[in-house]
């Protein structure tokens, strides 16, 4: 091994001398337009262990998107959910649901994919034994709390809710009535698993298998993944490149340098340091597009002087004191949006976003913002703290941006200050205790394309995300409604509803949403985000 | 001589105990880990506690850190929250540091004294004023500017170097980061050196050697330097732990998964078992290295003598 | 073999001196050094007019490197204290509109990113960075340059004690001890991040002590001191001390600017120095972010802190320069 990457070395110092290629990257092994070029891309080291249910974030989730297929798949392109591996979906009541997949799909080592991989998988994902943090995507499924209760061991060793009824159908009992339930099918965690994840679980993890366009052909942990081409995948969306060769940056900016000096093809996060020169330097080989992100301020409801009955004005002030159009054009360069409801553009209009929703509140006017501050009594103590973490994400810049923004707008330097929290962790540990006193910066991060999501488990009394534990019961019983809907289209305008009981209160200021934005370099092409912010990898091709 | 390492040696006992005991405390008070592993979500509260349970979170600290010190003595440095054993973590990590450090060192011994001897010799002429402009600028800029700014110079513009080092990280690839890592380090070798010769270059035995005839360049070597050392081969002592686990600028610049980063990205995310482990190991290096500091003075001047 | 030292008979072993404490300040403040009495204390072996700080003091006087170093401290001291004095600005006050626009009437050096003046803020930047700069590098001179010097001097079972709890601290990674210690701190002052670095920091300087100490008290002169019955602290302060301090005051001199710097690494994690507080660390660390578009923002808090640097640099050198007899 050692001789053949030595080996590898000296060939590539010689082509380089040659023809100034790059070497490293991988990106220019096989070659031409035939489909077999390697992609070079970034990556960072997945947070969690590469197991489908337990993969929260983006880099993870990089890797299943290219080695599952599920039931349902979200159009790369327009969100929209298609059917994968399903056949078909059936439900009478929005409760009960018979699922059929198709025949002929294989797993990479050659094993059928049936309805036993997916029941399996499911309630291997669902079981609490297994750790497996994405755990709550199975919460609707009957049967869930004896498999996963809140305390104690678990009761059970399945989903009740679940039945294999021959080898390509099973169905699906669900706690409560959910329509759109489908449409939640296309997140990784769903995805089918092959009786070797559970035979030798280590071997799995060292190089994982499974059904997708790509098989893993390497995994240096900490490093490299190498993926190839797949030849027997039975999907339609196979893949256009030979492969892909992830490599692990610690620091996007490095990885931003290497594809400018054509080390890498492919970085999905440009640095917020560079993307003011991203243009210049990689011209229309830059992309930002949508992704299902918003950002927001929290508030303490369960702090009084913050919940009580007024301090929606001030709140409200609060939204108007704040530049966003100035502040995502220069802090951002345009990688954010301006947030006029409490949803995301890539649901689309029919999927439940709505621009302007959030209406005057939403705008930018520092007269009235003072106005409303001083009608509702003022800030509580004078001073708005902003907390956040400093170690991920670089929130220094923004939050400094919105307090000079309030600061301004209220004519006071001291209305608000930023206050930085050391770590993630103990920033949500403080945040889901119910410890921080003052805003909080909050994201959500959508988990399916469904208006539901972005309201739900954010707002909704005691819900799992409902950090500031605001609650009213109008907007409660609205979710509900929506849900029995079987209409979509009804469901969507009243969760719409719910969303606007949400303005009324502001009970949390939206702020802006997120981009993913990425840059590539001019030996490949057809590069896109999906709505996860994940490169569609399949779809680039080498040149 | 002998008895004296032996004793140094043994020395080391307490002093792992001490500082692996205080790390872990240092690690613990940062508390609960788990809250971050979940996204900007709450962990669902069950999931939460079976995690804790796994990494043996829910005992009390005295039992976590006996458990914990039993495992090490088996070998056993535990799990980083992603799944890695940490001994392989250490593996891939400590390799490359190692040979980053070295790189550096060796930059700080051969410019930093060669800067320092002439700067010594030759004070408040020119060259001494360039190299004090030198050191000030290496103060004031971050090391992530010179850096960076070399990565695009060199990377990028002339494309002499690789912007980013492989996974195998040869030497030939080490030596700008460990440039731009040993850049403080240079300064204080420097200036430390110079005021050195300075003070000793009139000292009588100097004048002696000179009177003698001998050789200017003798005189320099074998006597000046070598009883100008100390001051410097203490800092550079100092240093190695500096250099070995606080490279994390340089390392995040030129993408070397090395110990520093490894070190930062286990404090951030609160993973005992990484943090204690890679600074158990670290520990071990600044004893070792403290102990060679001390013999060498011995070497630099014969009239230090350990019983 | 190297020549051994020759029995060194100059003023640096003989002169007896005043008020030796004042050692550990030397290494970084100048101005104590007025508190150096000249006469002897009556127990040296000779009693001649001039101790060996007073004839320092003399010599710091005339040298100009002293005095231009001396000014600049002065002036940087000025500024920390009244900032609106040469800048009519409001550090706090930044208009996004502005964002890494260069200089503009009224704003010789340009905006930062955030679109604060960049000319007000490196001059309120001062009164957090010289403080912590200072303060920081006094702390480590002396925690570190007296249990240094003990170790050093006593050798043995006390050196082996403080040397070994200077490797338990020099174990703690800044980042780790950064998050722990600082995060508890609600204060809004220099204080805690002050006491951090002097907490992590002495370490270092506790073995150059040691190290020169070391090395020092082989001399004849000490011997012979000794030798004379001189008491142990009479050794220390008067003929050790001096000819010791040379390195305290060279680590310590450059120490002070990455302490300035460290505390932008601390504000970094979150847990440096507060907003509103203005430092040119802060500044520097997020003018670095910019470099490619906006190269202005760093240049004039990086220039301040090497100008201060530089001043206690040179102060540095003309304290030692004046400290060695073989120099006159």
């Amino acid at each position: 091994m050692r001789g053949a990457t030595h080996a590898k070395w000296a060939a590539c110092a010689v082509t380089v001398a040659l023809a100034a290629t790059a070497c490293g990257g991988g990106g220019d092994s096989g070659g031409g337009g035939d489909g077999s070029g390697i992609v070079g891309s970034s990556w960072g080291d997945p947070q969690n262990p590469l197991e489908p249910a337990n993969t929260n974030e983006v880099q993870g989730g990089k890797v299943l998107d290219m080695i599952f297929r599920g039931l349902m798949r979200y159009d790369p392109k327009t969100g929209e959910a298609k059917n994968m591996i399903a056949e078909k979906i059936d439900t009478k009541d929005s409760q009960n649901f018979t699922v059929k997949i198709k025949d002929g799909w294989k797993f990479s080592n050659g094993e059928k994919v049936t309805a036993k991989s997916f029941v399996d998988a499911w309630n291997y994902g669902a079981h609490l034994k297994n750790n497996q943090k994405n755990a709550y995507f199975f919460g609707y499924i009957e049967g869930y709390e004896d498999v996963h209760p809140e305390k104690g061991d678990a009761k059970a060793d399945k989903l009740s809710g679940l039945k294999v009824v021959d080898d390509t159908s099973f169905t699906v009992k669900l706690t409560q009535k959910f329509s759109t339930w489908p449409k939640t099918l296309g997140y990784p965690a769903f995805a089918p698993l092959p009786k070797a994840f559970y035979d030798d679980h280590d071997a799995w993890l060292a190089k994982p298998v499974g059904n997708g366009p790509y098989t893993v052909d390497s995994y240096d942990k900490g490093s490299k993944m190498s993926l190839r081409k797949w030849d027997g995948y039975k999907g339609d969306d196979k893949a256009e490149n030979g492969g892909v060769d992830l490599k692990v940056y610690t620091d996007n900016n490095t990885a931003y340098t290497d594809l400018m000096a054509g080390n890498l093809d492919l970085v999905d996060d440009v640095p917020a340091s560079q993307l003011k020169n991203a243009k210049s330097d990689l011209g229309d080989r830059y992309i930002n597009t949508p992704a299902g992100i918003i950002q927001t301020l929290a508030f303490p409801f369960y702090d009084s002087k913050w919940s009580k009955d007024g301090m929606e004005k001030v709140r409200q002030g609060l939204s108007m004191a704040i530049n966003r159009e100035q502040i995502t054009e220069t802090i951002f360069q345009k990688t954010r949006t301006p947030a006029t409801d409490w949803t995301s553009p890539v649901l689309g209009e029919a999927g439940g976003y709505k621009s302007g929703l959030c209406g005057d509140p939403c705008k930018y006017d520092a007269a009235k913002a003072k106005k409303l501050v001083a009608d509702g009594g003022g800030i509580p103590g004078g001073t708005l703290k902003i907390t956040y973490n400093a170690d991920t994400g670089s929130h220094k810049e923004w939050v400094d941006a919105v307090c000079n923004s309030i600061n301004k707008a209220l004519g006071n330097d001291k209305s608000c200050v930023a206050s930085p929290i050391g770590t993630f962790a103990d920033f949500r540990s403080k945040a889901s205790q119910q410890k921080l006193d003052g805003a909080w910066r909050a994201g959500w991060q959508m988990d399916y394309p469904l208006i539901q999501n972005f309201l739900q488990p954010l707002y909704y009394t005691d819900a799992s995300s409902n950090d500031g534990k605001w609650s009213d019961k109008k907007f409660d019983d609205l979710i509900d409604k929506a849900n029995a809907e079987t209409d979509t289209k009804k469901a969507v305008s009243t969760f719409q509803d719910a969303e606007k009981v949400l303005a009324d209160q502001m009970a949390v200021i939206p702020l802006w949403y997120q981009n993913g934005s990425a840059g590539y370099s001019d030996k490949v092409s057809d590069v896109a985000l999906n709505q996860f912010s994940v490169p569609v990898y399949n779809e680039i091709k080498v040149s | 001589m002998g008895r004296y390492v032996i004793r140094r040696l043994l020395q080391m006992i307490p002093v792992f105990f001490g500082a692996t005991l205080l790390i872990f405390l240092m690690v613990n008070v940062m508390g609960d880990p788990i809250a971050g592993l979940c996204g900007d979500r709450k962990c669902d509260p069950a999931t939460a506690t079976q995690l804790k349970k796994e990494f043996g979170l829910d005992k009390p600290v005295w039992q976590q850190y006996a458990t914990y010190m039993g495992n090490v003595f088996t070998g056993d440095f535990g799990t980083a929250f992603n799944g890695q054993k940490v001994t392989e973590l250490m593996s891939t990590a400590f390799p490359l540091t190692i040979r980053l450090t070295l790189v550096a060192i060796v930059f700080e011994i051969v410019i930093g004294i060669s800067l320092g001897v002439v700067t010594g010799l030759r004070r408040g002429r020119p060259v001494d004023t360039v190299v004090l402009l030198l050191t000030l600028v290496v103060i004031a800029i971050p090391t992530f500017v010179t850096g960076l700014l070399l990565q695009l110079l060199l990377g990028v513009e002339w494309g002499v170097i690789k912007p980013s080092v492989s996974s195998e990280a040869p030497v030939n690839e080490l030596l700008i980061p460990g440039l731009v890592l040993a850049s403080v380090s240079l300064a204080y070798v420097t200036r430390l050196t110079r005021t050195s010769i300075a003070e000793n270059r009139r000292a009588d035995y100097v004048r002696t050697a000179i009177a003698k005839g001998l050789p200017r360049r003798r005189v320099i070597t074998r006597h000046l330097l070598r009883n100008s050392l100390i001051p410097v081969v203490t800092f550079i002592g100092t240093d190695i732990g500096a250099l070995m686990g606080g490279a994390i600028v340089t390392e995040r610049i030129f993408n070397i998964h090395g110990v520093g980063f490894q070190l930062y990205q286990g404090i951030l995310r609160q993973s005992t078992q990484t943090v204690v482990g890679f600074v158990t190991v670290l520990v071990l290096v600044f004893l070792v290295a403290n102990l060679i500091v001390d013999l060498l003075y011995a070497v630099l001047d014969p009239r230090i003598r350990y019983a | 073999m190297p020549d051994p030292r020759e029995p060194d008979g100059t003023a640096g072993a003989i002169a007896p001196t005043g008020a030796g404490g004042a050692m550990d300040l030397a290494a970084t403040e100048g101005s104590t050094l007025d508190k150096a009495p000249g006469g002897p204390e009556g127990s040296g072996p000779s009693t001649p007019a001039r101790s060996l700080w007073s004839d320092a003091w003399r010599e710091l006087r005339r040298n100009p490197v002293f005095v231009i170093s001396g000014l600049i401290i002065l002036f940087l001291v000025f500024i920390s204290l009244w900032p609106s004095a040469i800048a009519s600005g409001n550090p706090l006050s930044c208009d996004l509109a502005n964002a890494q626009k260069s200089s503009a009437p009224g704003h010789p050096f340009g905006f930062d990113g955030q679109g604060c003046d960049v000319y007000t803020r490196t001059v309120y930047g001062a009164r957090a960075s010289v403080t912590v700069g200072v303060c920081a590098t006094l702390g480590v001179a002396i925690l570190g340059s007296v249990l240094g010097g003990l170790a050093g001097f006593f050798g043995g079972f006390w050196d082996a004690i403080l040397s070994r709890i200077t490797d338990v601290f020099f174990a703690i990674p800044v980042v780790l001890g950064g998050l722990v210690l600082l995060s508890v701190v609600t204060s809004n002052t220099v204080w805690p991040v002050i006491g951090f670095m002097v907490l992590l920091g002495w370490p270092q300087l506790s073995r150059i002590a040691r190290g020169s100490v070391i090395t020092a008290k082989q001399n004849d002169y000490v011997q012979a001191a000794r030798a004379l019955g001189a008491s142990n602290s009479r050794m220390l302060l008067r003929h050790i001390a001096p000819n010791a301090v040379a390195p305290v005051i060279v680590v310590a001199t450059i120490a002070l600017g990455t302490y300035i710097a460290l505390e932008a690494t601390l504000s970094y994690l979150g847990v440096g120095l507060k907003p509103p507080t203005v430092s040119w660390g802060i500044d520097i660390s997020a003018a670095s972010q910019y470099i490619r578009n906006a190269p202005h923002m760093l240049l004039w808090p990086a220039g301040a802190l090497a100008i201060t640097v530089l001043a206690f640099i040179m102060l540095g050198d003309a304290v030692r320069d004046a400290l060695d007899p073989k120099l006159r």
